[in-house]
């Protein structure tokens, strides 16, 4: 019962800002409508108890890429900015857009056929989780991990390679 | 065993019991959730009462004053006339700002922190999560709150606001790591991230005794980013009053202001109870090997106590940070950070894992 209420009221939340994220006029509100999707569906993930999917969400969306998104628009954008109505021919084509993506996915999702879980208990320890990654064997997570590493390095090298171009230009 | 009539899991149990017996699940778990939703807010609004009264003569001190001493006995009541006196004030709305937001702001602020304050174990049996994440789980609610402080500055509509909160931004952003790493040593030291566990193995020894040099340095470290993170000075040039008028909350008013001032103290609260916990061994008692008359003594002294005298130590440390290191500059702090106290955190966890590996500790 109470679990049903729970999950109803991340569902509305999740549904209701998703659409306001799209369709508000000022960017920091579709910043912060999304964070409190990103939220909900974080405490979707608590409610299945797999409470280290939930930390992840918050710290890598809420806590990371919103507030990244937060810091960029507050450099680049004022108040007072709306944007632009779209034109009739944007609106039409993106609509059109939007209703095939989600024909597509609804599909997919009520012709798969969903078993419930019988089998055993489907709880994770967060030492299976971190046995996980650091394991070099089959299923282990090391090399997606240390391939990730890489890419992250090679990406905030770039990121410093252009922010110090003016720089070197100069002398 | 002194300890089982310090367990606060047989009220806690009882009253879980009767709840249950007298009304319908659905309504129990709702009384419960009432119930534990108000005394957190009691403890949180008196406990910050409390901080503030102390911050004040902890700071007249220093200065060599007496600090509040008219309203009650030595100004004890002083807070709570300071805070009727901000909840009549009114709410001011600068015209340009963006209503929604600068509304929403203190609030994203307020529960981050209370969902931080969740995982804290205050005494055997007086926690109200204790997830196997607990760490990382107060990791990420607390990366939560910098958004409303982002949020805040940004929808003022006031350019100190707007500077105040890049700044806070920026420097709560960067210390967040040091803050997690220093975390870290200890979770590879403990092996585990669940705070009850974390508590449990300080029986013997604090993890600051048993993990010795390694431990100190984390320790350290975890001070000096945690000030950091709560925005407290040295690191408070986010609020610098002379300089920007406060920064990020200069608009607010009434009680909107007094919910960022709250949720600092709360912040000032977490950051020494995970220090508590974490290094200084919880609501664990002071033993020492093999000294069987003195640990005993020690058993006497409740839980609860042993936590909040480790807690007031350490809020009096950072409490002494502030009033007594002049101000950072952003450089300075950002310096501070990625120059010194990151590759001295990662030197530490390799430093950590080594004595794990070898077993050199106590």
């Amino acid at each position: 019962m109470l679990n049903e209420v729970m999950f109803y009221l991340f569902a509305l939340v999740i549904l209701v800002f998703s659409v306001m994220t799209v369709i508000t006029r000022r960017i920091l509100r579709a910043a912060v409508y999304l964070l409190f999707v990103l939220v909900s569906t974080a405490g979707l993930y608590f409610m299945l108890s797999y409470n280290f999917l939930a930390a992840v969400q918050l710290t890598v969306y809420a806590g990371g890429i919103v507030v990244l998104v937060i810091f960029s628009i507050l450099l680049t954008s004022h108040l007072s900015e709306r944007a632009a109505m779209a034109s009739m021919k944007e609106s039409l084509l993106s609509a059109l857009a939007t209703v095939a993506g989600a024909a597509l996915t609804l599909m997919t999702i009520l012709r798969y056929g969903f078993t419930p879980n019988q089998g055993a208990d489907p709880h994770y320890t967060i030492t299976d989780v971190g046995t996980a990654l650091v394991s070099y064997k089959r299923d282990g997570y090391a090399l997606p991990f240390e391939v990730v590493s890489i890419l992250l390095l090679a990406a905030m090298i770039g990121a410093i390679v252009v922010a110090k171009k003016e720089r070197t230009l100069k002398k | 065993m002194a300890f089982n009539i310090y367990d606060f899991s047989n009220l806690t149990h009882t009253i879980h019991v009767g709840l249950q017996e007298s009304f319908s699940p659905f309504m129990a778990t709702t009384l419960e959730w009432v119930i534990v939703g108000t005394a957190y807010l009691l403890f949180v609004a008196l406990f910050g009462l409390l901080l503030v009264y102390a911050e004040r003569k902890v700071c007249a001190a220093f200065q060599q004053r007496l600090g509040p001493m008219r309203v009650g006995y030595w100004g004890l009541l002083q807070t709570i006339a300071d805070f009727i006196k901000l909840l009549m004030k009114e709410l001011i709305m600068p015209r340009k700002a963006d209503r929604f937001l600068y509304n929403l702001a203190p609030f994203i602020v307020i529960i981050a922190s209370f969902l931080a304050i969740a995982v804290i174990p205050f005494a055997p049996g007086l926690q109200s999560l204790d997830f196997d994440i607990g760490i990382f789980y107060l990791t990420a609610v607390s990366s939560v709150g910098v958004i409303g402080i982002l949020l805040a500055g940004w929808s003022s509509n006031n350019k100190y606001s707007l500077i105040g909160a890049m700044r806070s931004g920026a420097q709560i952003l960067s210390y967040e790591l040091s803050v997690s790493l220093s975390l870290l040593t200890m979770i590879v030291f403990a092996g585990s991230m669940q705070f009850s566990t974390i508590v449990e193995q300080q029986r013997g020894a604090w993890f600051i005794f048993s993990g010795h040099v390694p431990a100190i340095i984390a320790f350290i470290v975890f001070l000096i980013a945690g000030t950091a993170e709560t925005n407290r000075g040295p690191f408070d040039l986010a609020e610098a009053e002379s300089e920007l008028t406060a920064g990020f909350h200069t608009e607010y008013s009434g009680i909107k202001f007094a919910f960022f001032f709250l949720a600092e103290y709360i912040n000032l609260f977490i950051i020494s109870a995970v220090a508590t916990t974490v290094f200084l061994g919880g609501w664990m008692p002071l033993h020492f090997g093999n000294l069987e008359s003195f640990n005993h003594a020690m058993d006497f002294i409740p839980p609860i106590v042993w936590f909040f005298m480790k807690v007031w130590v350490v809020i009096f440390i950072i409490m002494w940070f502030k009033w007594t290191f002049p101000r950072l500059r952003v450089d300075q702090i950002l310096t501070l950070e990625w120059k010194y106290l990151l590759p001295i955190n990662l030197v530490n966890i390799l430093l950590m894992a080594l004595v794990v590996l070898t077993k050199f500790h106590f």
